[in-house]
């Protein structure tokens, strides 16, 4: 009986966590995929649509939004363009804090720990009187820039981890060979910290598509509205009486880009690519 | 390819500490020399300054006819085989290999061509498309060797290379590396602490200890005219025997008896009081066995350990030194990165000796080989300076 357990226990366990992680998930999944009409009254209470099943209309719907499609658009744009400029600074960043000797060292990552920690709603009201007085408000940079300032700092300490790790003599053996300090950084180390790279990156854009706070306060058209905000204000005809359905298929559609981006740089993320530089 | 000179190199870090002291050393075009010493003897740090990973606090480091102190490493044309081979592990073998001439432009049938030889010569073929992290450590040697070979460099620099591999492998790609060095015939500074290494593999061994040179001779001369106490006791395994000596005209007076010592000898040492005497266990021999030479001499003493080897047999022979040169013994000892041990003579007899433990045995010894060594300074005073390669004047500064 108790190896029973024992043997059971392992999947049991796991398969309790999976539940309760992906319940959430799958019953929006599930509503997604239910007519609209049979959400609202409640006539399809049950996991699986049956009876209720709308097939791809709610999608269809959602995508046929224009200011949904929009939504999409402005969060791959500013997602994209915030992870791309924040990796490049922080890897930069990352290698002189890991390589050289300077005054101030310290302080750098005291203050990006400091930002890191740094409460996010603290700075909406501000940055909203800010913005609008500098022109930014409602526009791409406007939330790009937020969202660089606070991934920035994960990312410079991430890297820098990384960084730290790489041997001394790669750099110089590349040196030898007749590189110059651009050189070996670019053939030598970031190929190396290449999994620390995705990383960052990878938290980043998480960051930055996930972020609601920034983007229903700085926002106020589909100019740059990202999709947690531009989600938030799918209403339908009836104010009172929201589509609950085209929500969930709306939610799924934007989940799709996180899941695509976890697949692709889960390959880059292969931990140990240093072993076999040193004897060791 | 060209020559490599050292003048008057000094290296001190931020603190004050001369890691490398003043050290001239003049490489010739091809030649081999070794640097070798104790740990925190400034050999690595020397080898650094040469290929420019260290900045050199004063002297002139000159490569050919160049004065290159202020080139970067990637200007002074030399390549280097690390500690720990640095190899990329994010290249094949053959990109490890290219990869300096990829960074120099060269074109790619130039390059396939080039690396093709390399790899040829150090039998790295049917490896060329792996990653090092799936090699060897003697494969991984070896395209680190490559990576040095493949293009025109004007010297070789090896930081300890073999001493991440097992004994076997270490030997073997000692004679690899010499084959290597004298079919190219490039100049070549290898730094070493192992003194098999620096025996065998080097035209001129340079010895070292904090940061001075201590001598910069041939390995024979260094064996057989060490300029001081460290020297003679660095070089030579088991070490040269120290003991505490008197002369008074020809004869020495050791622990054990007295021995006579030639004339030339015993006028360089003349009215000097007590002194050091080193003696090379080999210079010893069972009496019973010994072939009896003119300037030889014999003593009893009490045999406390006998090691048997089969070709040879080392005899262990405990003996009391007075206090001054007992000091100056244990700091040696100390330079050595060894324990200070007791007082004790080792001696090297042949196989057949039947010497046993705990018995008194006569044993001839080969005086005329002795060295006397001034126990204040450690200086050698009957050294030959004719067949003593460079010994500097500032070598006992300390």
């Amino acid at each position: 009986m108790s190896r029973m357990l024992k043997k059971l226990g392992m999947p049991l366990g796991v398969l309790l966590i999976l539940v309760w992680c992906l319940l959430p998930v799958a019953w929006i999944v599930s509503l997604s995929f239910k007519d609209a009409a049979a959400v609202t009254n409640g006539t399809s209470p049950g996991f699986f649509p049956t009876d209720a099943f709308a097939g791809w209309d709610n999608y269809r719907a959602a995508w046929d939004n224009e200011q949904f499609r929009r939504a999409i658009l402005n969060s791959l744009g500013i997602s994209l363009i915030s992870t791309f400029l924040s990796v490049v600074l922080a890897t930069l960043a990352a290698y002189a804090i890991a390589r050289l000797e300077f005054r101030g060292k310290k302080l750098v990552l005291s203050i990006a720990l400091a930002i890191a920690m740094f409460p996010v709603v603290a700075l909406v009201s501000p940055l909203f009187d800010l913005w609008r007085t500098l022109g930014l408000y409602d526009t791409w940079p406007g939330l790009i820039l937020p969202y660089m300032s606070f991934t920035l700092p994960l990312a410079i300490w991430t890297l820098s981890a990384f960084f730290r790790e790489i041997p001394w003599e790669m750099e110089q053996a590349a040196q030898v060979d007749g590189a110059t300090s651009w050189q070996a950084f670019r053939k030598v180390i970031v190929p190396l910290a290449a999994p620390g790279v995705f990383t960052a990156a990878i938290l980043t854009f998480f960051f930055a598509w996930n972020d609601f706070v920034f983007g229903i306060t700085l926002t106020s058209t589909e100019n740059a509205r990202p999709i947690p905000a531009a989600l938030s204000f799918f209403v339908g005809s009836d104010p009172f009486n929201r589509p609950a359905s085209l929500l969930a298929a709306g939610a799924v559609i934007a989940t799709v880009p996180i899941v695509l981006i976890v697949l692709v740089f889960q390959r880059k993320i292969v931990a140990g690519l240093t072993s076999g530089a040193v004897k060791g | 390819m060209a020559g490599i000179q050292l003048k008057n190199l000094v290296k001190k870090y931020g603190d004050g500490f001369p890691a490398v002291n003043d050290v001239s050393i003049d490489i010739a075009d091809g030649e081999f020399v070794i640097l070798v010493g104790p740990s925190g003897c400034g050999k690595s740090t020397l080898l650094r300054m040469i290929v420019g990973l260290e900045d050199i606090t004063s002297g002139d480091l000159m490569i050919g006819d160049k004065r290159v102190n202020d080139l970067a490493p990637r200007e002074r044309n030399l390549a280097m085989v690390f500690q720990n081979y640095a190899l990329y592990p994010h290249l094949t073998v053959y990109e490890n290999i290219a990869f300096p001439l990829r960074l120099a432009k060269t074109s790619n049938e130039e390059i396939d061509r080039l690396v093709r030889d390399a790899s040829k010569t150090l039998e790295l073929d049917e490896h060329l498309d792996r990653k090092p992290g799936n090699l060897s450590g003697g494969q991984r040697q070896r395209v680190a060797m490559g990576r040095a070979i493949v293009r025109q460099a004007d010297a070789f620099l090896f930081d300890e290379p073999l001493s991440n591999l097992d004994a076997k492998l270490r030997g073997q790609m000692r004679t690899e590396i010499a084959r290597l060095q004298k079919r190219l015939g490039i100049t070549t500074v290898y730094v070493t602490h192992d003194q098999t290494e620096a025996m065998t593999l080097g035209d001129r061994v340079a010895v070292l200890k904090r940061g001075l040179l201590q001598q910069l001779a041939s390995p024979r001369e260094l064996y057989e005219n060490p300029g001081n106490l460290f020297v003679a006791g660095f070089i030579g395994s088991p070490p040269m025997n120290f003991l505490p000596a008197e002369v008074d005209g020809t004869s020495v007076k050791l622990p054990f008896g007295s021995v006579e010592i030639p004339a030339d000898k015993a006028e360089k040492v003349a009215g000097k009081g007590l002194l050091i005497a080193g003696i090379r266990p080999e210079h010893f021999e069972d009496a019973a066995i010994a072939e009896q030479q003119g300037s030889a001499s014999t003593f009893k003493a009490t045999v406390e350990v006998v090691e048997w080897l089969g070709n040879e047999t080392y005899a262990y022979i405990p003996f009391e030194a007075p206090p001054e040169v007992e000091a100056q013994l244990r700091q040696l000892e100390k330079d050595l990165d060894g324990e200070a041990l007791r007082t004790q003579l080792v001696v090297s007899l042949d196989g057949s000796s039947r010497i046993k433990e705990s018995e008194e045995a006569e044993i001839w010894v080969d005086a005329a080989k002795m060295h006397l060594f001034d126990p204040a300074t450690g200086e050698n005073l009957t050294v030959d300076l004719a067949h003593a390669g460079e010994i500097p004047a500032n070598a006992l500064v300390s």
